[in-house]
């Protein structure tokens, strides 16, 4: 949205100082004008994300400085409280642990997961054959497609004592573990690089059908072989691409709830925590909305960071 | 910004529900009555609650009654009901409140107080003592009227204990005596878990009140909280005790297995599948358990009458009363927010009478709170363990119903599945709990014992 404001203003500036010189005050009125006439239009869409997306974060903001609830004395009138939710998430021993566990889950399946799994399929596809490639991506984006909540349910009846998985190795002999006891990191994880590996893929694919073949027949003239010319022709040419995808599936995985939650709901004990999990289990279920709106906004920032990183390094690169 | 399309989505969806709630209650003269319960499990609460709508609405023409069937699990049906409370177009009229949340509900001003009404309602002689007092909030007015109570005790498998060669007529007379029958089944019919106590975090408030608090309460006087200081206890050898029975149990092979401990499903595959399939031979759990197994419940498994036995669960050492149980039980309230009040008053009335109060407690396998109830010959002839649970009322106990409980609670459950899971021994895990409840509710709020 943004970016489209930036683009009219600057065509409206752009074209007003190339024009031949003319009284200034007249110019002047006449562009103010125009840019006026031009924004009229936008205002229900800059109306709509004050109210919608301004809004909610104001008063969740607003929100993390109260000690408003969901029953008890604070339900009726919530108090200023000033910083002590913040003093008393980063005393609680549960925060470092959900945000430990944040960071891993963020890690492992988008980072790691989501990305590579994403970049090695949209390369084989490119490589395999056609046919190949359509049952691949059809059986990859079904996983996308499913809404969270199905995905999510799906994940646990694959990963469950009596699950798929262990059916599959009980096949060969193997008893499998009790996977969302024994290891639920792993399995939330896993599950969320399947559900969201086909963006990833997707995003891949498209940079690398814009990469000139040109350019890496002349790599392999000059001598350079597959892994070369993947690392020294083809990644650096998709960069904004591998960075545009980094800031979104970062941003998405940072606020998954409904997988993690509806596969071990935190546990067991809170070893698969993390900080959306916490932060609803402390506003909803302990009733403290001000505590876990602090949780939120600390969640906000972090995505905040992240995608400034991310942003930043797009920036350069145009530049 | 995924971020913020769900909070878009949740403000736009937010926003429709407060327009239906304006639509529906822009329409109706002020002559309809919202009520919200909790439909979950099983759909006993359902039939209730379209019956009393049914005689309610014929008994009295021109006014309506919209039921609200909450279908959540308890923690979940306690948010619901919170968030629907906080705004005056989603809030109902009448709600269906469990009586250790009426004390903050009543301070967040969700709760209208019934003083006036009952005290020109002739049936609410007929209410006993303790009932009342169950509705009362802590400025001492009456916020809900009781629909039943409900005990806590043993079940246990009488085939199974014939295979063991144990007694039909089971009296264990301290914690010894349980844990020894459930290790001779152990011995000699396998296949068959031995005993289940709820435990967990997956158990929710099932494994804090029907386990642990069932064994905490029978081995020292106050439990979790002394009321008469308004302290939370903490260095209890009570507490390291009771966490001692659950190591025996689940490390000892004597309880269920991970899979169903961790399952969040863990009451229902309980009472729907373990017990009715006889893979399960003793079972504390509450009063209320029968009624899955009625022909009006969900299970239907009319055999349990004859295979199914209980006992009172027994103190720790048999110590004075030799017996405990735990108590908690349902009302009818008023939302402050109800525009509709004196019609609201009608139907809690209208719900609560003799007829349907016994109606209530016979299908729900409740305890009744009402006098005539209880004296009814048609309550005692419905199943045969009511006399029984409700001859437990004289030694049952309360939780504390201060808004700090659903926290300590956790705490409890957290405590039971780091001992249960073999991750901490008793004393770590009560000393960990001791830190919690600190962190809770202050140091100077708890005392050690």
């Amino acid at each position: 949205m943004t970016s489209t404001i930036d683009a009219v203003a600057e065509g409206a500036s752009g074209r007003g100082t190339s024009r031949p010189p003319r009284p200034e005050r007249t110019a002047r009125s006449r562009r103010v004008r125009r840019s006026v006439a031009r924004t009229v239009p936008l205002i229900p869409a800059i109306g709509l994300l004050v109210v919608f997306l301004v809004g909610p974060i104001l008063s969740s903001f607003y929100g993390s400085f109260t000690n408003s609830s969901l029953t008890g004395a604070a339900a009726a009138s919530s108090e200023w409280v000033g910083l002590k939710n913040y003093i008393d998430l980063f005393n609680s021993p549960d925060f470092p642990v959900a945000v430990v566990l944040t960071l891993v889950f963020l890690i492992g399946s988008a980072v790691i997961g989501q990305n590579i799994v994403g970049m090695v399929l949209a390369l084989l596809m490119r490589a395999g054959g056609r046919v190949v490639g359509a049952i691949v991506s059809t059986f990859v984006v079904g996983a996308w497609v499913l809404p969270e909540i199905v995905a999510a349910f799906a994940s646990y009846a694959f990963f469950s004592q009596k699950g798929t998985l262990n059916a599959i190795l009980a096949m060969v002999g193997i008893t499998g573990p009790s996977w969302l006891f024994a290891f639920p990191m792993l399995a939330v994880i896993l599950a969320n690089t399947w559900r969201g590996a086909a963006f990833s893929m997707l995003v891949y694919s498209a940079a690398l059908q814009e990469v000139p073949p040109e350019i890496t027949e002349a790599a392999e003239v000059d001598g350079a072989n597959g892994i070369k010319r993947f690392f020294l022709v083809t990644l650096p040419m998709i960069r904004r691409s591998i960075s545009t995808n980094l800031m979104l599936i970062t941003l998405q995985t940072l606020s998954v709830f409904t997988l993690i939650y509806v596969m071990t709901g935190g546990g067991p004990g809170n070893k698969s925590m993390t900080l959306p999990v916490l932060a609803y289990q402390e506003a909803f279920k302990f009733s403290e909305l001000g505590y876990g709106t602090a949780i939120a906004t600390i969640l906000l920032l972090v995505g905040a960071v992240f995608a400034i990183v991310y942003v930043r390094a797009l920036k350069t690169e145009v530049d | 910004m995924k971020r913020s399309r769900v909070l878009v989505a949740v403000v736009a969806a937010s926003a429709l529900v407060a327009l239906a709630g304006c639509s529906s209650s822009g329409s109706n003269d002020g002559k309809t009555i919202k009520v919200a319960y909790q439909d979950f499990g099983t759909d006993l609460m359902a039939k209730f609650m379209a019956k009393a709508k049914a005689g309610f609405e014929k008994a009295n023409p021109g006014e309506k009654v919209t039921l609200v069937p909450i279908k959540a699990a308890e923690n979940d049906y306690y948010t619901k009901l919170s968030l629907m409370n906080r705004s005056a177009s989603t809030a109902p009229d009448v709600l269906y409140e469990d009586t250790f949340l009426i004390r903050s509900d009543a301070q967040a001003g969700y709760l209208e107080p019934l003083d006036s009404y009952v005290n020109k309602w002739d049936e609410w002689s007929q209410f006993y003592d303790n009932a009342k007092d169950a509705g009362k909030g802590d400025d001492g007015k009456i916020y809900g009227v009781s629909m039943g109570t409900d005990t806590r005790a043993l079940w246990y498998n009488k085939d199974i204990f014939a295979k063991a060669g144990l007694p039909a007529d089971w009296k264990p007379k301290d914690w010894n005596d349980v844990l020894d029958a459930a290790k001779t089944i152990k011995d000699k019919v396998p296949g068959v878990t031995p005993i289940n106590i709820f435990s967990g975090k997956a158990g929710g408030e099932a494994s804090s009140m029907q386990g642990f608090e069932m064994l905490l309460y029978g081995a020292s006087k106050d439990g979790l909280y002394d009321a008469s200081s308004g302290k939370w206890i903490t260095g209890s050898k009570a507490f390291t005790d009771s966490l001692d029975v659950l190591k025996e149990v689940y490390q000892g092979g004597l309880g269920p297995s991970q899979e169903i401990t961790s399952d969040t499903n863990y009451q229902n595959i309980v009472t729907s599948q373990l017990i009715p399939q006889g893979k399960l031979a003793i079972n504390l759990d509450g009063s209320w358990v029968a009624g899955t197994w009625q022909s009006t419940g969900d299970t239907n498994w009319p055999e349990w009458e004859k295979t199914m036995g209980v006992a009172p669960m027994p103190t720790q050492t048999g110590q004075e009363p030799g017996s405990i149980s735990m108590s908690g039980g349902w009302t009818l309230s008023m939302g402050s927010k109800s525009k509709v009040k004196d019609e609201a008053w009608k139907f809690i009335s209208y719900a609560l009478n003799k007829a349907n109060s016994l109606d209530f407690d016979i299908s729900l396998s409740q305890i009744p709170v009402r006098k005539d109830v209880a004296a009814d010959p048609a309550y005692a002839k419905s199943n045969p363990t009511s006399t029984f649970f409700a001859s437990l009322v004289d030694v049952t106990k309360f939780r504390p119903a201060t808004p700090d409980y659903s926290k300590i609670s956790n705490g409890i459950q957290v405590a039971m599945e780091s001992v249960m899971t073999g991750q901490q021994s008793p004393a770590e895990a009560a000393k960990a709990y001791d830190d919690t409840v600190v962190g809770i509710v202050g140091k100077d709020k708890t005392k050690s014992e």
